[in-house]
């Protein structure tokens, strides 16, 4: 029988994150919109919607498709506008689905290990539908706090053990404590969502993916705290995250969750959006509020802290995205379940942006505590292209690597920090064979340099002379002594600087010291990069018995530098050569060196 | 020299900020959005306006990426470097898309202001490193062949 006699629900859900969105989504969705009209399915089924949702998380396969047909679901990978009609006769109205499609294995495996909080309604409610959140439980966190006292949901919260997800991992609840203890008629909230850190990704894509937990946790805030204004400041990077906010906060002001007498409980409190203009700094709690007062976003001495003089001089609790969305599902279902996940210290589970050089990559959500191994050889599918291991990059500027040996370690804040590493927000980059260590802290100090407000010398002129090094041992002008000098400088820097992104900005350096000494030892006293990165120190060759003349790298040659006649050897001329490595990537028969 | 239309608008936007301290940055951002980028006329011009000095408004212009000093091409192409676009290989496409759009060593915009080149730190789609902004539309995985075809759409005939 087919579905059309069947006829009950039908119901297609297309990612349309910003990866999504990259991969054609727009098109797809608009794709079955059409479909279902022209093949008379919206008709024929009691129910049928097709909507959009947020990010799933496994951005590389997409556009990724739920259809769900009278309540089973089948998820289509790599979907396309030209497969939706496939999809549509064999499965919507035929009844089987299209199995080539589907996803695989890997799908499954990266998902097998995750445990879902945070991520648990992305890619499920479609974000500008309030209405669709309301449906999964949305808002009902809110009445139950409105209709308690503020210490209790403070004491909820500290017992639930929830810590920062911004980078310091500082305990929410204290915070919160702090806030509501603070002296002040006027308070603010604010929502951290300036997701600077190059490799992390999680704000950006549970604000477009379920922007109204976010809002929620920011209410409950204000309750707690007895906040009455609130200011989420976002990055101008993220265009579609800030639509979908401002769609969010519109319907939830709508709806009574935002502005006076909120449910009519007596809170009143609503919230801005402030948009940031590209400073990195500015995820610093001070900078971020210079930063919406109208001034350079440069960070000032704690204390005072924010709790106490913030925005404006008045007492501001400023919490990070993926912590305010947490806050609803604890509320829901209690501290101790909460707790239960985790470790001793760190409870809960943690959004990692999960790329670089494995297989699957994505953003997934574990359990705090779990071998970094799972998370890189299960969840990750091990590295990709056959090439072998190296270190993961945790914790991005102010992070640090974690080589093979101590790969079992558990991903909690006390454990990474021990071996050099961060938590941090949460990106997580996996690097193989050909990533040369040298070069990796070099890339993050070119960051943190230009990142760098200026406003203390040992951070302004620390991390530009750290960084000269660096450039100077990529050249092949290390020097001996190099090494020493960083490791003084380093250290110096994080003692003296003024705020969290000097005093972390030499981790890159110190904890690729640590584990990778002989490759800056190779780079200064043998003048070789190991991992055959560095330009200055490789050299590109033909070999003469393995070459067919058949051309490829002579065209794919940015600069001329190759010639020879067909059928042939080819060379290269080193004077012109570039070192692009467009000549090796192209070469079918591995005739291209590079030394 | 700003024309009487574009003081108009820039008055407009004073206005809608309410020449607040608070709204400097806004108010670039509107600036920018008008004349796609931030010319040192209307900046004296809203500065005087708001009744600031005008070294503060470039003070804080100044600080931040997202202001432009200069006229910009007709497309703007965004090449993230974040980490996993940059040991994805984002330091060759870049490179080599600079080379191809004749773009000065240094410079961002080609002489003929056709095209915009910028690196931007990360553009939080790093699952699908490398990749390019071209004209306000993510491209994913890209590689320098399917980043020259992009290209090639773009060129006047």
């Amino acid at each position: 029988m087919s579905n059309i006699d069947n006829g009950c629900g039908v119901e297609i859900k297309v990612c349309m994150g910003t990866g999504g969105m990259a991969a054609g989504g727009e098109a797809v969705l608009k794709a079955f919109k059409t479909g279902l009209e022209e093949k008379g399915v919206a008709a024929s089924f009691k129910q049928c919607s097709s909507g959009k949702v947020g990010c799933r998380g496994f951005c590389a396969k997409d556009v990724l498709v739920d259809v769900t047909v009278n309540g089973e679901k089948t998820t289509y990978q790599y979907v396309k506008p030209e497969m939706v009609e496939r999809i549509l006769t064999e499965h919507v109205i035929g009844g089987n689905p299209v199995a080539d499609w589907e996803v695989g294995e890997d799908y499954r495996t990266f998902h097998g290990k995750q445990a879902e909080l945070v991520l648990s309604d992305c890619g499920k409610v479609d974000p500008e539908d309030i209405d669709s959140y309301i449906a999964r439980g949305g808002y009902t966190a809110i009445k139950k706090v409105l209709a308690s006292a503020p210490e209790e949901t403070i004491d909820l919260i500290k017992r639930s053990g929830l810590r920062g997800r911004g980078g310091a991992g500082f305990p929410t609840g204290v915070k919160w404590e702090a806030g509501r203890k603070s002296q002040g008629a006027h308070k603010y909230i604010i929502c951290n969502a300036d997701e600077g850190d190059p490799g992390a990704f999680m704000d950006r894509s549970v604000m477009e993916g379920n922007p109204h937990a976010v809002i929620e946790g920011m209410v409950i805030a204000a309750y707690s705290v007895g906040a009455s204004e609130g200011y989420v400041y976002i990055r101008a990077e993220y265009p579609l995250a800030v639509d979908r906010l401002r769609i969010a906060l519109d319907a939830a002001r709508q709806r009574g969750y935002l502005g006076k007498n909120i449910l009519g409980r007596g809170l009143d409190f609503d919230i801005k959006v402030k948009l940031g203009a590209g400073a990195f700094v500015c995820g610093e709690e001070t900078a971020l509020i210079a930063s919406i007062e109208g001034e350079r976003g440069m960070p000032r001495a704690k204390p005072p802290f924010p709790v106490t003089s913030g925005l404006w001089g008045k007492p501001t609790v400023i919490n990070n995205v993926e912590t305010l969305s947490n806050i609803p599902y604890i509320i829901n279902k209690g501290a101790d379940w909460f707790a239960a996940m985790g470790t001793e210290k760190s409870k809960g589970t943690k959004v990692f942006a999960l790329t670089g050089k494995v297989r699957n990559t994505g953003l997934i959500e574990v359990p705090m505590g779990i071998p970094l191994r799972e998370i890189i050889f299960e969840i990750g599918g091990g590295i990709e292209n056959g090439k072998k291991f190296k270190a993961v990059q945790i914790g991005g500027p102010s992070g640090g690597c974690v080589p093979e040996q101590h790969l079992d370690v558990n991903v909690d804040y006390e454990s990474l920090t021990r071996l050099g590493a961060i938590v941090g927000s949460g990106g997580m980059i996996a690097l193989d064979e050909d990533d040369c260590m040298v070069d990796v802290a070099r890339y993050f100090l070119n960051f943190t340099q230009s990142e760098s407000c200026g406003k203390c010398v040992p951070c302004r002129i620390g991390t530009k002379r750290l960084l000269e090094i660096l450039e100077r041992i990529t050249r092949g002008e290390g020097r001996e002594g190099d090494i020493e000098l960083l490791e003084n400088l380093s250290n110096d820097i994080k003692l003296g600087s003024l705020c969290g992104l000097g005093q972390t900005a030499p981790n890159p350096v110190l904890s690729t010291l640590k584990y990778f000494r002989h490759e800056y030892e190779a780079h200064i006293f043998e003048k070789t990069c190991p991992a055959k990165a560095c330009k200055a120190l490789i050299t590109f060759g033909i070999l003469e018995e393995f070459c067919k003349g058949c051309g490829a790298c002579l065209r794919a040659c940015p600069n001329a530098a190759i010639t020879g006649e067909k059928k042939k050897p080819h060379k290269i001329n080193q004077e012109l050569c570039i070192k692009c490595g467009s000549c090796f990537d192209v070469c079918k028969f591995k005739a291209v060196t590079k030394r | 020299m700003l024309t009487s239309e574009q003081v108009n608008k820039l008055e407009e936007i004073c206005k809608r900020h309410n020449k607040a301290q608070s709204a400097v940055i806004p108010v670039l951002q509107d600036v920018q959005e008008l004349f796609g980028y931030v010319p040192e006329d209307a900046v004296n011009f809203v500065a005087d306006s708001m009744g600031m000095p005008r070294s503060h408004f470039f003070g804080v212009a100044t600080f931040y990426a997202q202001f432009h000093f200069k006229p910009r091409g007709k497309n703007i192409i965004t090449a993230c470097s974040g980490t996993a676009c940059h040991v994805k290989g984002s330091g060759r496409l870049i490179d080599n898309l600079a080379r191809e759009l004749g773009i000065p060593e240094g410079e961002e915009t080609s002489r003929d202001r056709q095209f915009t080149l910028e690196k931007v730190n990360c553009v939080g789609a790093c699952s699908i490193a490398p990749v390019i902004i071209i004209n306000k539309e993510v491209h994913g995985k890209m590689s320098s062949d399917k980043l020259m075809k992009e290209i090639k759409k773009l060129r006047p005939e």
